[in-house]
């Protein structure tokens, strides 16, 4: 789950961290009078959940609070990355001397959290990765620990940080590492981390994005949840119990297993076709679940033909079975279907289907092939949708 | 042979409740020693005719348990692998899925420095074929062999046990490592323990998107290497900044794209099959080319 900037600076400001004074608007009058109050100049963002903001004209200085009324409305209802702009945050301009990137994520291959500090601020960590991978020092604190005074001043020499703000940088860095952990970070970033004129230091942005397997524990921060347009069906499925996930071609997809669905899709790929999804039904799938998985694979109308693919291991195959025939007396759906059914309870599966409009193939890839020749064959790559591709800077 | 689990092992089952109590019976039925099992409030009753503590130390004491198998929520599952590495089982092996990250940084830390092995969290489990089924997998797709198997995955574990089956070729131990970003036993490691088990004459490794196992594991079999293996990576068709189900399979930016662990596979000499159907030809090719 990832917080808007507003939001994520207001859990680093609860830490000690400092931010500018802003405010979160959502109309041209609101911006305006904002600016007036904090004092100008002022800095209208746009609040959305993806990363370059900056270089999409989701960000503006304004001089004046006509200038603020002026380039909020010009950003409201803008279009970044396949994402509307519906907020904004006006915040009071920084004098900037000198521009730092800070963050906390995980270190898979270490399973070690893993400090990133920069003297190259303001670019994604993954750029300056690429361009200066010897300018980003790194600390990786021990969990049940947290990050030591002395790993943090490390750090901030590592960094080659400026005499005169090493330790008010280590102080920060221990403070996001605390946000971090605390509120079940999978990433916790300042990026750009200001040192202002007068040497004080300033958090020009803030991302913090988290652990959604942890939301249970972080109430306050599970509230501000928003479900994009984009996600609508995903968060369906999720409050159903199974992950889906919707891409851009037009095979349908029903597995059940997260390796087995993404095996299936290479295996659409591999017949030349595309999938309009991924989809895991989970373990035990009943009848209810199939049915309710196969509506929301249909709802996406790219679909074309939908393949279902079934290795039985607790799930049965003569469940899956009923779940799909009782979709079909309901209705016919508007797409063939092609079903692939193994393992347990598979035979008896197969029998309940005999005789009813639907394909079986025996094998994952001859089902595969079976549902992209349906789907009207093998086909270009399907456009690239905006938003997809980087989002950030993951590093977990 | 095998690793890590076999006849000597002796099971206990951290929550046995619906789920752990249903899958206690069927590894019973497969052959599996499950000696006790620990629910609270339940300590001194019986569930699928095996004995209930109410804590692993007592479940120890009074079974010589040396292995356990979590069933818990995810919300308690910290706890739970804590308790039983603190009590220095040999094996825990985690099947509860959904376990918050930060969770897992914790008991991975106290892992380290323990003489414990932990597999998982959000896996099926792992199997000596013939001797000991430590997990949910439905036990028919395996037979005892001499392939070694490690995989991230569930169902297309199965999937691919049965097609090796099918073709002859049995498996030493198959072991499901799990889904999540941080796992007790990642490919590398349990890659290591296939090598050095001398019944093992071949390694099939199963990996999908997000992180560099793969790659890692690909290093080490080019250094160290003492068999063939064959490999196959999920995930392929998976657009970047997507998660595929699994907490862990996701391609972030350039990191963790199956591009990049086909290829160190490949140049470590290890064959990568474009569909799981390719699997047990291959295998059969290395093993004749040794």
């Amino acid at each position: 789950m990832k917080l808007h900037e507003f939001q994520a600076k207001a859990v680093l400001a609860s830490a000690g961290i400092p931010i500018p004074e802003g405010r979160p608007t959502a109309t041209p009058e609101d911006a305006a009078a904002a600016a007036s109050k904090l004092g100008l100049p002022v800095v209208v963002k746009a609040q959305v959940h993806v990363g370059g903001r900056g270089k999409a004209g989701g960000i503006k200085l304004a001089k004046t609070a006509d200038e603020a009324r002026a380039h909020a409305k010009a950003i409201l209802g803008m279009d970044i990355k396949g994402l509307r702009v519906e907020k904004l945050y006006v915040e009071r301009a920084a004098r900037i001397a000198k521009e730092l990137y800070l963050g906390v994520t995980l270190d898979r291959d270490r399973r070690r959290p893993v400090v990133m500090l920069s003297t190259v601020g303001g670019m994604e960590i993954e750029e300056v990765a690429a361009s200066d991978p010897e300018k980003i020092a790194r600390g990786w604190p021990n969990p049940l620990l947290g990050f030591l005074p002395f790993e943090a001043r490390a750090l901030c020499v590592d960094a080659d940080v400026p005499a005169a703000q090493r330790a008010g940088v280590a102080e920060i860095a221990m403070k996001l590492y605390r946000v971090y952990a605390g509120t079940d970070a999978m990433l916790a970033e300042i990026n750009p981390l200001f040192i202002q004129e007068d040497g004080s230091l300033l958090a020009g942005d803030a991302k913090l994005e988290l652990d959604d397997n942890a939301l249970y524990r972080q109430a306050d921060l599970a509230k501000l949840k928003e479900v994009g347009k984009d996600e609508e069906a995903e968060e369906r499925a999720r409050a159903l119990g199974f992950s889906y996930v919707q891409l851009d071609g037009d095979v349908g997809i029903i597995g059940n297993g997260a390796g087995l669905v993404m095996g299936t899709l290479d295996a659409v790929r591999n017949a030349g076709g595309h999938a309009a999804n991924f989809l895991d039904v989970g373990g035990g799938a009943r009848e209810s679940v199939v049915k309710a998985a196969l509506e929301i694979v249909l709802s996406n109308p790219r679909v074309k033909s939908v393949l279902i693919n079934i290795f039985g291991g607790i799930t049965r195959g003569d469940e899956v079975a009923k779940g799909i025939l009782a979709v079909l007396r309901d209705s016919k759906p508007r797409v063939p279907l092609v079903i692939r059914l193994s393992g347990t309870e598979a035979e008896a599966g197969r029998k309940l289907l005999e005789g009813a409009p639907l394909v079986s193939r025996a094998t994952m890839d001859e089902a595969a092939e079976e549902a992209v020749r349906l789907a009207g064959g093998a086909g270009a790559e399907p456009p690239r949708r905006a938003g997809d591709g980087l989002t950030g800077a993951k590093l977990q | 042979m095998s690793v890590l689990l076999g006849k000597k092992t002796r099971v206990l089952v951290q929550g046995m409740g619906r789920e752990g109590s249903a899958h206690a019976r069927r590894m019973i039925d497969y052959g599996t020693s499950v000696v006790a099992g620990t629910a609270p409030g339940a300590g001194g009753t019986k569930r699928e005719g095996v004995p209930i503590f109410e804590t692993v130390a007592q479940a120890i004491a009074a079974t010589e348990a040396n292995a356990s198998i979590i069933f818990v929520p995810a919300a308690g599952l910290m706890d739970a692998a804590l308790e039983a590495i603190d009590s220095e089982l040999d094996l825990v092996i985690a099947i509860t899925e959904g376990a918050p990250v930060q969770d897992m940084l914790k008991v991975v830390a106290v892992l380290e420095t323990s003489r414990s092995t932990l597999i998982g969290p959000n896996c099926p489990g792992a199997i000596t074929p013939g001797e000991c089924k430590m997990g949910i997998m439905p036990g028919e797709n395996f037979s005892a062999g001499p392939i070694g198997f490690v995989s991230r995955s569930g169902t297309l574990t199965y999937e691919i046990a049965d097609l090796l089956t099918k073709a002859g070729l049995g498996q030493t131990t198959c072991l499901g490592i799990g889904g999540d970003p941080v796992i007790g036993l990642p490919t590398p490691d349990a890659v290591r323990l296939l090598n050095e088990d001398p019944a093992t004459e071949a390694i099939v490794i199963v990996g999908e998107i997000g992180g560099s196992a793969e790659e890692r594991a690909a290093e080490y079999m080019r250094a160290f290497g003492k068999k063939p293996a064959v490999a196959f990576i999920a995930g392929r068709s998976a657009p970047p900044g997507k998660r595929m189900g699994h907490a862990g399979a996701i391609v972030s930016g350039s990191q963790g794209t199956a591009e990049s662990k086909v290829a160190a596979f490949e140049s470590a000499g290890i064959p990568v099959a474009n569909a799981p159907s390719e699997i047990p030809a291959l295998v059969k090719e290395a093993l004749a080319g040794r």
